[in-house]
C-alpha cells in the first residue's frame, strides 16, 4: 500500500504529470527534460527521482547518458488514472457542501 | 487526510461508483441536485434547463477558459425526493456515448447524509476513457501553464 500512495503523490503534481507526458512519446535525458521547464534543474531532478522511485519512470544507460523511459505497465498496474477523476468529484462535492451550508444558515 | 470522495472502478467493468458522505441533512443534499440556481453554483455551469421529474430533462452549458462552450444534457427517468434520481448524461458533440446514472441519497443522521452515484457506460473502453479524461485534462492544463510561462519569457 505504501507504493500505491507514492504513485498517487507522484501524479498529484502537475509538473510531474507534464514530465510523464514528455517521456511518454520518447525517452529523454534529464537535461533535455529540464529544458522544457521553467523550474530550477535540481527541482526537475527531484521530480525525476520521485517518478523513478515509484517506477513510473525507468532509467537506461546509453553510452555516457542516462535516458528516462515512461513505464506504461506501472501506470496501468496502479490504476493511477482514477485519482484525477476522484479529485474532480471531490472538488465538486466540497463546493456543493460549502454552498448548501449557506442555505442551512439562511433557514 | 482521509479521502472524502471514494471512487470504485473495477477492471474490465463498464461502471463506476462515486461515494461521498456530506455534513448536510439529506434534504439539503437533494435540494442541491434539483434547484437550477443551486446546481449552477456548485457545478460552475449555466443551467439552461432542469426539470427534475420523471420524463423531465436537463441541459447545462459551461464555458472553458478559451471561451469554448460545452453542452451537457440528459433525460430524467425517476426523481424521488431525498431518495433517488435516475437520469442519463451526455456530452453533446463529443464521441462519448450517453451514460446512465443512478443517484442514491441516504440520511445518516439529522446532520449527515450519503450520496452514491452509480454510472453505467456503453462499453468497458468507454468507461476507461471517461476515467482518464480528467487525467488528460490535467496534463493539458499543466502544458497550458507551461506555455503561458514560456510566452512571458519571449
Amino acid at each position: 500500500m505504501q507504493l500505491r500512495r507514492d504513485v498517487f503523490q507522484a501524479i498529484a503534481d502537475p509538473t510531474r504529470r507534464a514530465i510523464l507526458l514528455l517521456v511518454a512519446s520518447q525517452s529523454m535525458t534529464a537535461g533535455s527534460i529540464a529544458a522544457n521547464f521553467d523550474t530550477a534543474r535540481p527541482t526537475v531532478s527531484k521530480h525525476l527521482q520521485i517518478l523513478t522511485e515509484c517506477e513510473l519512470l525507468k532509467q537506461e544507460q546509453q553510452g555516457r547518458e542516462i535516458y528516462y523511459h515512461f513505464n506504461a505497465a506501472k501506470m496501468k498496474e496502479v490504476a493511477e488514472f482514477i485519482e484525477p477523476f476522484r479529485l474532480l468529484w471531490d472538488t465538486r462535492f466540497n463546493k456543493l457542501e460549502q454552498v448548501m451550508k449557506q442555505y442551512k444558515t439562511k433557514k | 487526510m482521509e479521502q472524502q470522495t471514494k471512487v470504485l472502478a473495477e477492471d474490465n467493468k463498464q461502471e463506476i461508483k462515486v461515494i461521498r458522505e456530506f455534513n448536510l441533512p439529506v434534504e439539503l443534499l437533494f435540494k442541491a441536485y434539483i434547484e437550477p440556481e443551486i446546481v449552477a453554483q456548485w457545478m460552475g455551469t449555466k443551467v439552461l434547463k432542469l426539470d427534475s421529474a420523471p420524463h423531465g430533462s436537463y441541459r447545462f452549458e459551461t464555458t472553458d477558459p478559451k471561451g469554448n462552450k460545452h453542452l451537457f444534457s440528459g433525460t430524467i427517468h425517476a426523481c424521488e425526493p431525498h431518495q433517488k434520481i435516475i437520469r442519463t448524461f451526455e456530452m453533446e458533440g463529443t464521441p462519448f456515448p450517453v451514460q446512465l446514472e443512478f443517484l442514491t441519497f441516504e440520511s445518516l443522521s439529522d446532520e449527515t447524509s450519503k450520496l452514491t452515484m452509480h454510472m453505467v457506460y456503453k462499453s468497458v473502453a468507454d468507461r476507461d476513457n471517461m476515467l482518464k479524461l480528467p487525467f488528460a485534462q490535467g496534463i493539458n492544463m499543466a502544458h497550458n501553464r507551461l506555455q503561458e510561462i514560456v510566452n512571458t519569457l519571449k
